[in-house]
């Protein structure tokens, strides 16, 4: 029987928002002498105009590129200089910055991360030096590599119809080398207010100390509108869809499918059981489809199931996906791997879950969380991404217990939504020799 | 310090570093089970959760059966959980779910390591779990010969990496025909296992002597000690004796470039000779790593990536395996720039061993090592990785603390002299895998390019 699952006492958070909008989120915690500063500001790879591909992801290289009292390589310097580690990820929805370092630094992070929220240093030399360290980030991940990006890059434009859906958020190369210092400039005006961001602080601080640093560093950036965030959700496919790619470099076929699943935000109550399901169907060496494709059937060498197209459930607003990914030898073709898969949800769908096996899902996903949650940083960005995206930083501390409730019924139902569902489908045909 | 613009109600000027409370040293509870096996338990209840790691030597005895002990030690540890004496491969899936636990199992050169987290709750199942796959594992012939054919197929992708590429053609220049220089299996090895070779390796190789345990979380150290004296008790065994072959010297001389037509980024990789953890040069050497390129911060960052946008992520390190230690760079770069990287690759290393570093370099790479080893060592999964890998040296959680006062000890002459023993482009060799036909003709006019290598795929 599956073990008695524990739970995390939840941390107190505290919480204001500056008078020129920034939303603050103080998790106080002293089980080590670190902190996390994470800042999330409400602009993503959706967000993109038309021409201006991967813009979202090279005005983040931009933005470690220097601020009003800091030189290009300084932000760095003083964090790692401190003893702490940072980086910055750009997102569907959202883009973050964040750094974990000992505690005395906190002081010193929290001006580092205002100064280039109220004055990054935007100029055309440093836009073109990072300009070519991302066309090399993008060579890496995508270009010089077999299934480079497969299937976020590939996938949503079977999936998905519109531009923000659809289109390359690394960018093209011809959108990324005409990028300007005047782009960045009304980029960082448009999305870069404090009112369109987050700041969470976690760890080892003193709240009356912390919030004094934080009013004096962030109060001062001056307020500005605003953007009214367009609804990127899309209709529900009317019909199947099928596309190939060809990866030049791949010797041996990859699957991909998506299908659209409900609201994550709006209609979180709906989206849930597929958290569940995607768990009880790919994750580990029990899940069903481990046990179907790879040590019964022996179609695939390698199967994953997950939500959304980063693999994090919780990271995006609609439209996102449930995606399905497998590659699999030439002797297997996709028909095979779709009536495995098709038979695998009808089975789920029509007999349901025992509680045994609801259980050990369950236990998995509670272990994952608290795994999660042990890092200071794991922790704070939990509490920033549920500020932005959710509304509420509790979200990160009420999920576990959100997720415990889901039954059997509303697994089952997921199941049969998504066998009923159109789905879009991508092939990847490989292209090289073996 | 820029001009300050007029409406700034507080003159904004970096904040001073406060001296943080120390990190507590973990305190680490050693035994050695009546099986020979070690065990380390640390308290840590930060999650009600507990990560364990079990790690087993699994040197190769000898040059000769390197490629064996490779192609035997990835299939084995794919297929250890396919099944024991008591369970089938879906049970004990089953039972490791229950508990929360995801157990991985992987292997290199040195050892074959088992890794998972547990729910607090299920500790004394997951050792029951642990002890039955190691005295047990069944590995069924079928389920054996289709999983040898998926590695297969995994090595087959695998080579057409190109960094995995870049990371053999690498080693075998360090490593000759030492068993290091064995990044992949042979898949013609692997092609001719089967389950009677996996469950005779199993017999002679997987012993708790030699093998440490190591339990952090939420726990009491005394419970952890008994639970895994009961779950062990059958797991017996002689000792092996197991010899690790000193590494070969290597010619740094010349560059070796492996060809990789259409490629449109080169992958540039050094490596040479270092000392390990137990060194007295090995704190200087870790900050001389940082401030060459050991960080976001470095050198090398600053010149191919900040200055002169050849490339995204980078860097260098030191990677400590048991037979001895290494210095590596890695630079992914624009194919028409390659010959440049290397240069100012070559340049870098030249101004480390030929001039002092500054004193705010070697404050702040300082700052960062001892920083990030409390990072590291704060989490309950960071604690037990960074535990694992030093039993395996022989080496205790004292040695952080020794490390700890080493680096604050280290002037700017030790890390010069440190730069110049091991950073030293003379000691390094260079190895490019790009497209010859765009890279050849300028990355000659740096130095001999050894006999051209195709790309094995």
């Amino acid at each position: 029987m599956p073990v008695r699952v524990p739970t995390l006492p939840v941390p107190a958070l505290h919480r204001l928002t500056l008078g020129n909008g920034l939303r603050v989120v103080l998790a106080p915690d002293s089980t080590a002498p670190v902190v996390a500063v994470a800042v999330y500001y409400d602009v993503g790879m959706r967000s993109e105009p038309q021409g201006r591909t991967g813009f979202a992801h090279l005005f983040e290289h931009v933005m470690f590129q220097g601020s009003a009292h800091l030189p290009k390589l300084e932000h760095a310097r003083q964090v790692q200089g401190s003893g702490g580690v940072f980086n910055g990820s750009t997102h569907l929805d959202y883009t973050n910055y964040f750094e974990v370092l000992p505690a005395g630094a906190l002081e010193r992070a929290l001006f580092c991360e205002a100064d280039r929220m109220a004055a990054p240093l935007l100029t055309q030399e440093t836009i073109d030096n990072q300009i070519d360290v991302v066309k090399e980030e993008i060579r890496v991940n995508v270009l010089n590599r077999p299934y480079g990006a497969f299937p976020w890059l590939q996938l949503p434009e079977v999936l998905f119809d519109t531009f923000a859906n659809t289109h390359n958020g690394y960018g093209d190369f011809v959108d990324l080398e005409s990028a300007t210092a005047q782009d960045a400039a009304s980029f960082f005006d448009s999305y870069y207010a404090p009112g369109n961001a987050v700041l969470a602080v976690g760890g080892d601080f003193d709240v009356g100390q912390a919030t004094t640093w934080v009013q004096r560093y962030f109060g001062q950036v001056p307020a500005r509108d605003t953007p009214t965030r367009p609804a990127f959700g899309e209709p529900a496919l009317t019909q199947d869809r099928r596309a190939d790619v060809v990866d030049p470099l791949a010797t041996t076929p990859a699957l991909a499918i998506g299908w659209r699943v409900p609201d994550p935000v709006d209609d979180l109550a709906a989206f849930l059981p597929y958290v569940v399901l995607s768990e009880l169907m790919s994750d580990g060496d029990a899940s069903r489809l481990e046990q179907r494709l790879i040590h019964r059937d022996q179609l695939a060498i390698h199967q994953s199931m997950y939500l959304g197209l980063f693999g994090d459930p919780f990271d995006a607003r609609d439209a996102t996906a449930m995606i399905f990914q497998a590659h699999h030898g030439s002797q297997v073709n996709a028909e095979q791997l779709l009536g495995a898969i098709d038979q695998e949800l009808q089975a789920l769908a029509t007999d349901g879950v025992t509680e045994q096996e609801l259980g050990r899902v369950r236990a998995r996903i509670a272990a994952q969380l608290l795994r999660h949650a042990d890092p200071v940083l794991g922790r704070t960005q939990s509490f920033a991404a549920g500020e932005l995206i959710h509304g509420r930083a509790e979200f990160a501390t009420e999920l576990p217990g959100r997720l415990a409730e889901v039954d059997a019924g509303s697994v089952a139902m997921a199941a049969a939504d998504l066998a009923a569902a159109h789905r879009a489908v991508l092939e990847l045909k490989p292209g090289a020799a073996a | 310090m820029s001009a300050q613009s007029a409406d700034e109600t507080i003159a904004l000027t970096l904040p001073p570093l406060i001296q943080a409370r120390p990190a507590q040293a973990p305190r680490a509870v050693s035994t050695t089970l009546p099986n020979g096996l070690d065990t380390v338990v640390v308290r840590r209840p930060t999650v009600p959760m507990v990560e364990v790691r079990l790690r087993i030597p699994l040197p190769a005895a000898n040059s000769r059966s390197a490629a064996a002990t490779t192609a035997r030690g990835s299939l084995m540890s794919s297929s250890m959980l396919f099944g024991t004496a008591a369970r089938s491969q879906q049970e004990l899936a089953n039972d490791l779910a229950a508990i929360g636990a995801d157990l991985s199992v992987s292997v290199d050169a040195d050892r074959i390591l088992f890794s998972t987290a547990v729910l607090r709750t299920g500790l004394a199942a997951l050792l029951d779990l642990l002890a039955d796959v190691v005295t047990s594992a069944c590995y069924p012939s079928a389920e054996v010969a289709a999983e040898r054919d998926r590695l297969g197929q995994r090595i087959a992708m695998a080579l057409t990496q190109p960094g995995v590429v870049a990371r053999m053609a690498r080693a075998r220049r360090l490593f000759g025909d030492h068993p290091y220089a064995q990044t992949l299996p042979d898949p013609a090895v692997v092609a001719g296992l089967d389950a009677s070779i996996l469950r005779r390796t199993h017999r002679d190789r997987v012993r708790p002597s030699g093998a440490t345990l190591v339990v952090v979380g939420d726990v009491q150290p005394a419970t952890v000690g008994r639970q895994a004296t009961a779950a062990f008790a059958d797991w017996v065994g002689p000792s092996r004796r197991s010899r690790v072959l000193a590494l070969p010297d290597f010619d740094p001389m010349g560059i070796t470039l492996v060809d990789r037509p259409g490629a449109v980024q080169s992958n540039l990789r050094l490596g040479g000779a270092a000392v390990g953890r137990s060194h007295p040069d090995y704190a200087a050497l870790q900050l001389a790593n940082l401030v060459f390129g050991g960080y976001f911060s470095s050198r090398l960052t600053e010149n191919l990536r900040e200055r002169n946008g050849f490339t995204y992520s980078p860097n260098s390190g030191i990677d400590n395996a048991i037979a001895g230690s290494t210095f590596l760079i890695n630079a992914d770069v624009a194919s028409e720039v390659t010959a440049r990287a290397v240069h100012e690759t070559w340049y870098e290393l030249g101004r480390m061993a030929l001039y002092p570093v500054t004193e705010d370099e070697l404050d702040s790479a300082r700052r960062y090592s001892l920083g990030t080893l409390a990072l590291s060592t704060a989490t309950q999964a960071g604690l037990a990785s960074t535990l694992s890998g030093l039993a395996g040296q022989g080496l205790t959680a004292s040695w952080l603390t020794d490390f700890q006062k080493a680096v604050a000890g280290v002037t700017v002459a030790d890390v010069q002299q440190a730069s110049r023993r091991y950073l030293s482009v003379s000691a390094l060799a260079t190895v490019i895998v790009g497209d010859a036909t765009v890279v050849k003709e300028s990355l000659a006019s740096l130095g001999p390019i050894l006999a051209p290598v195709r790309n094995e795929t």
